[in-house]
């Protein structure tokens, strides 16, 4: 597939600038906050105080009389219309509003609905509830000890805190060689929780019309479609009278994927009360509540010969689910495609066992761009292979080298059962390590170390798994994850694109209307692209997992050729020849041998509603469901530069370079701009972001004071190289880079530290790596004060 | 004393609202004026979503009461263009690929353009300093500071 | 995001304003950064019936040197103190200002308010006692000057009376030789500090210290005036060796508390290595250099 196109017609490969911006830049930008409309009331929660408790009772009385507030709903007015659980994404159910008791702190328990926001608080203020305190279950390990508190009373067969147990691989053959193997190695991780906190939280604005029945939901969704078809299986809405509408959204990284209750009473209310209602939630609420991402326990193990060839892998993981089992999983994946864990190495077994627990926190676990826990997969083994390496005293570099899948292997079927579609990993290191300058490196390393310094440098060369993906294993609560996209070709030869993802930065605007430009020859300033409203997308589950443009993009690529499978015979018809004396050169139908005899589709598609061949349908429009033949496998290598200042245990990265290759780059600048973001956010995860819990279940970081964001002078600057292996089986190739950089960046900067102090012994330390972590093994070591 | 009438010129323009005490200024912005360029993104004066000029300054218009402001001038995002023409921040926010979500992106230029105003010509760490209370999640803020680059060389050139 | 209700006062003039403290008493709240005030009221921390906002009064933001001191009126920002001119004398106020939150709050944030808060994780109550500053309140009666290590009472106490305001502090104007510094370690720009070290000196004729002034920052539960470690060096040259052991003294006298920021023997490590890295950057000052 060639990426090489003309500048004019804004084609793959060109760094078009971007449709969306002229609306943010001046400020007229629709996110949900922005929606008005007259009689609109306003909603908050009441939420728990404690991780574990009995609700004995809730006194709204006063609440009512505060002025403004219209209604304060609670469990009981919910269960009345059977709407005080709700379903999960991954199967399990979920309180609404907590009935006869709390299992986290922040957990909803009742919905004031004002007239102003500032009254629906005043009114969340005088709800008055009486609780009793009950065991709080915070450590997971704790939580699968012989009795432990139940958590889950609720549910009538849940006799312990395990949600379920899950295996991938070979355990048995994984097991014998590891019984044989000459080397051994055993890293114990914890990825611990953090949370994707996009710079706009969650919220949404119903808005139900009692007059016709219609109900309009603008929501914070990252997948409308989807959430449209769960609230007609929860709420008994109908999906021809009900509209879900995501309008600009202000960041999603997965926090916009799960159904929150804060929808849920939105609608009630609105529903109820024939007003709109508008549920918008505070940052702190947001931190408190919603999906976190992460908390997984791993014991990652190696066996290898005694000259580095990895034999075997073993993952044991448990992970914190928190009070309910929330994760947006495709439903047949509990541990989403954590089996992926074998990364980018050539390795014959492997046997991955996850057990998930309920604990008193949040629920959630998939956010934050982690391609369904492939982010806890691609740290725990490149952490084990650097680890590896210290065992054999051999350079990390080299380690992987000698292990990687080579070029000529794939497509590759790995020991968990993916067949990786294409991959070159030793050009992408190789790129990687000319430019930051390896050797020089290491030899200045060796030279600081001499002199007592601390310098270190990490790698990670991930390989992750996106664009869920093939109908026949993947569907979110059955719905499969195909895509659809619709495009309409005008008379005057213009188009619109409408697809069933949805963007909330990632420039679909631009990048879908490119694929079509490249495809029918259509300048992309002539095309538009919509996404997110209901009404007219075709169906579609969204967008996270970096799956739009391996999925929406295919569909893309395929509906735009079958437009120009009936634009051929159009222009055959005007052209006066047959169809085999036609070839599409220069984005337009040319008879072979007679350079002058063209059609352009603009031409085609005015003779499609004007002078259409005799028998064929009129109009020039078509609807494409792409269903996957498999995922893609997006890699790279990372390679981070650290050094630490012994005195106080900080540390700076000195450089960072990113190797990526998703294959066929649609638009370079908007890849860069994916690249640096996760980078940035891979970077905080590793330095400074946690969501902790002391043991009463009470969260330590539940505001921007305490859950840290880099600022800009924090955050380092980014060195990005590209590599490009086509996808084999996508239509132009393209694999998505959305997740490669939060995937591949953590362990590249824990790698650094590890490796600035690994001639002390140092083996692991676990993320956040703060200042007083590093400061404290320096004292231990006798460097530090 | 709990209810007042603020006056205040936002973006040129005189505007006139009842507020309560406890009205605080990005929502006099938002609600009162629909002036939703603005953004809040947090409830802990952190993000800088919010950022407004205050008779010129960089202020976090969640962090003050709109009574505050009475007979002030205020510019927001919506008063950057002039006359139909962009201001320089923003074509090079286009430009450069600064921004990706938009959420931040009014908070950001604001800083900005006040940044420039009091250094015409910052180095790439006086610029990170700059813009160090807004926040981005999206662009790891490398294409925020070309922009701001891009802008102050534009700036200097009278454009 | 919404604070409860309450009324709002912009007076006119300090008297005006102190009458109406008065009348509220504990119900009245002073308004002027208000940027650790309105934080606390959107959460409901914080829930004063009555806000006295001083921003309108006239006089109050002046920076002036004057009779041997540096005037800081209450209303002087955090943003107005960096870009005055007269800061390049006062190195240790200059290093203060900068590492406060971000630049937006240091547009509104106040160099009184930051005193008057009483937090022992604000920065410039370490600076101010490392200054041997004077506090200026003024009440009903009149004014009253505080010497500033009478003014840090307890956590978020200070010597001011409820019906008092601060109306200004005054920073003497450092001798020749003289040279600051104000090292902070926070986990993120814009967060309070882990541990921070203010430091000022003075050097007599022949380069052994007249005078030291040292003042931490967030390790205990109010400001600290690490004492023992100024009068350590006092008389003596600023060697390695008496830096490090200033910088032991100055550790003794703290006392944190593990918190989300960092555990305890962690930042009383790092006010350790803070006053020696302080301490050396004054004397590059007070030697002349940067």
């Amino acid at each position: 597939m060639s990426a090489t196109t003309s500048k004019e017609m804004g084609g793959v490969g060109q760094s078009v600038k971007r449709k969306e911006d002229a609306r943010f830049i001046q400020g007229k930008g629709n996110y949900v906050e922005d929606i008005y409309f007259p009689g609109m009331t306003y909603g908050a929660f009441v939420r728990s105080p404690y991780a574990h408790a009995k609700i004995k009772k809730i006194d709204s009385s006063k609440a009512m009389k505060v002025p403004g507030v219209l209604a304060v709903v609670t469990a009981k007015e919910l269960a009345a219309h059977k709407l005080d659980w709700m379903p999960t994404i991954a199967g399990d159910t979920q309180a609404v509003l907590a009935g006869d008791k709390v299992l986290f702190q922040s957990q909803e328990v009742a919905f004031v609905v004002a007239t102003s926001q500032a009254q629906a608080l005043d009114g969340v203020e005088a709800v008055e509830v009486d609780y009793e305190e009950l065991p709080v279950v915070i450590d997971p390990f704790k939580a699968l000890e012989k009795g432990a508190p139940i958590l889950r009373t609720d549910k009538k067969d849940q006799k312990s805190n395990l949600i379920f147990h899950w295996e991938a691989g070979d355990a048995a053959a994984t097991d014998k060689v590891f019984k044989s193997a000459p080397v051994v190695v055993s890293q114990k991780t914890h990825y611990q929780r953090v949370h994707p906190a996009p710079m706009e939280t969650c919220g949404c604005v119903a808005n139900h019309n009692p007059a016709t029945g219609q109900t309009d939901i603008y929501m914070t969704s990252q997948a409308p479609h989807a959430h449209r078809t769960v609230f007609a299986l929860v709420a008994g809405l109908k999906e021809h009278t009900t509209r879900v509408i995501a309008p600009d959204i202000g960041g999603g990284f997965g926090n916009k994927v799960p159904v929150y209750p804060g929808y849920v009473l939105a609608t009630v209310a609105s529903l109820l009360t024939g007003l709109p209602c508008k549920w918008i939630e505070s940052r702190s609420e947001n931190l408190q509540s919603t999906g976190f991402a992460r908390d997984y326990h791993s014991v990652t193990e190696l066996a290898a010969s005694k000259d580095g060839k990895i034999l075997a892998l073993r993952v044991k993981t448990l992970a914190d689910h928190g009070a309910f089992n929330a994760q947006a999983n495709p439903s047949k994946w509990p541990a989403g495609l954590f089996s992926i864990c074998t990364g980018s190495y050539d390795i014959g077994a492997a046997s991955v066992a996850v057990d998930a627990v309920y604990t008193n926190k949040a629920p959630g676990g998939v956010a934050y761009r982690c391609s369904f826990r492939v982010t806890e997969a691609s740290y725990i083994i490149e952490r084990a292979v650097d680890t590896l390496a210290r065992e054999l005293k051999m350079d990390p570099v080299e380690l992987r080298q000698k292990n990687f899948i080579k070029k000529e292997q794939f497509p590759y079927k790995s020991a968990t059962g993916w067949e990786y579609d294409s991959g070159d990993y030793h050009r992408a290191m190789q790129v990687a390590l000319d430019k930051v300058g390896y050797a020089a490196l290491r030899k200045e390393q060796a030279e600081k170390r001499a002199k007592g310094e601390l310098m270190g440098i990490g790698i990670s060369s991930f390989t992750e798994i996106v664009g869920a993906g093939p109908r026949k294993d993947f569907d979110i609560l059955g719905l499969s994850m195909n895509d659809g996209c619709e495009i309409r070709i005008h008379p005057t030869g213009t188009a619109t694109v409408r697809l069933g993802v949805k963007s909330q930065g990632q420039a679909h605007e631009t990048t879908f209307g490119q694929i079509v430009a490249e495809e029918l020859g259509i300048p992309v300033d002539n095309i538009v692209v919509e996404e997110g409203d209901t009404a007219t997308a075709p169906y579609g589950l969204g967008t996270y997992g970096s799956r739009s443009t391996p999925v929406a993009g295919g569909a893309t690529a395929l509906a735009a050729r079958r437009i120009r499978e009936k634009a051929k015979k159009i222009a055959a018809f005007l052209l006066e020849v047959s169809e085999n004396d036609l070839e599409w050169k220069d984005h337009r139908f040319e008879v072979k041998g007679a350079p002058g005899k063209t059609k352009t589709m603009a031409e085609v598609a005015f003779a499609a509603y004007t002078n259409v061949p005799p028998g064929m349908e009129g109009g020039l429009e078509t609807t494409y469901y792409y269903d996957p033949p498999n995922f893609t496998f997006p890699f790279g290598t990372y390679i981070a530069v650290v050094d630490i200042d012994k005195g106080t245990g900080e540390f700076k990265v000195r450089r960072f370079v990113a190797v990526d290759d998703a294959g066929t780059v649609i638009n370079p600048m908007v890849f860069e701009g994916q690249i640096h973001g996760g980078l940035a956010e891979g970077f905080a995860i590793a330095t400074m972001q946690e969501i902790r819990f002391d043991e009463g279940g009470n969260i330590q970081n539940g505001t921007f004071m305490d859950y840290l964001l880099p600022t800009a002078v924090e955050t380092p600057h980014w060195e990005l190289g590209n590599t490009v292996t086509p996808s084999p089986h996508h239509p132009i190739g393209a694999k998505g880079i959305g997740e490669s950089p939060n995937v591949g960046s953590p362990a590249a900067i824990v790698n650094a530290v590890v490796d600035a102090l690994s001639h002390l012994g140092v083996t692991n330390i676990d993320m956040p790596v703060t200042p007083w972590k590093v400061w404290q093994i320096l004292k231990e070591k006798g460097i530090a004060q | 004393m709990s209810k007042h009438t603020v006056t205040v010129t936002i973006n040129g323009a005189q505007h006139s609202a009842e507020v309560d005490s406890r009205t605080l200024l990005v929502h006099l912005l938002r609600d009162h004026l629909r002036l939703t360029g603005t953004h809040v993104g947090c409830d802990t004066t952190s993000c800088g979503a919010c950022t407004v000029l205050l008779d010129g300054r960089a202020v976090k218009s969640c962090t003050l009461f709109a009574v505050q402001a009475s007979g002030k001038s205020i510019t927001t995002v919506e008063g950057l263009a002039q006359g139909g023409k962009l201001h320089a921040i923003q074509d090079s926010f286009k430009e450069c690929h600064g921004l990706q979500c938009g959420f931040c992106t009014p908070g950001m230029m604001l800083s900005a353009v006040a940044l420039l105003k009091k250094n015409p010509k910052p180095t790439e760490e006086e610029i990170r300093w700059g813009i160090a209370g807004n926040l981005c999640r999206c662009t790891g803020y490398q294409n925020i500071v070309k922009a701001i680059q891009h802008a102050g060389e534009k700036m200097a050139k009278g454009g | 995001m919404y604070p409860r209700q309450f009324e709002y006062f912009a007076p006119a003039s300090l008297a005006e304003a102190i009458g109406l403290m008065k009348k509220h008493g504990e119900e009245a709240k002073v308004l002027s950064g208000g940027h650790s005030l309105v934080p606390m009221m959107k959460l409901r921390f914080a829930t004063p019936g009555c806000i006295v906002d001083i921003n309108n009064i006239p006089g109050l933001n002046k920076i002036e040197e004057k009779g041997g001191f540096l005037h800081i009126g209450a209303l002087v920002r955090e943003a107005e103190l960096e870009e005055s001119p007269i800061i390049a004398k006062y190195p240790l106020l200059m290093d203060t200002a900068r590492v406060i939150a971000d630049p937006q709050v240091r547009n509104r944030a106040t160099v009184c308010g930051n005193l008057a808060h009483g937090d022992p994780a604000n920065d410039h109550p370490a600076t101010m006692l490392a200054l041997d500053a004077l506090v200026v309140a003024e009440g009903p009666k009149g004014e009253r000057v505080i010497p500033i290590k009478d003014f840090f009472v307890d956590t978020l106490t200070t010597a001011l009376k409820p019906d008092e305001i601060l109306k200004e502090v005054r920073v003497p104007t450092p001798p020749a030789k003289s040279g600051g510094a104000y090292v902070k370690i926070e986990r993120k720009v814009g967060d309070f500090a882990i541990a921070a070290v203010a430091v000022q000196i003075t050097l007599d004729a022949k380069g052994n210290c007249a005078k030291a002034g040292i003042g931490l920052t967030n390790v205990g539960p109010k400001p600290i005036k690490a004492s023992a470690a100024e009068a350590a060096l006092v008389g003596k040259p600023l060697t390695d060796a008496t830096i490090a052991d200033a910088a032991r003294l100055a550790a003794q006298a703290c006392d944190p508390v593990t918190d989300v920021r960092a555990p305890a023997d962690y930042k009383r490590s790092m006010v350790r290595e803070l006053t020696q890295r302080a301490l050396k950057r004054a004397q590059a000052r007070a030697e002349g250099g940067k």
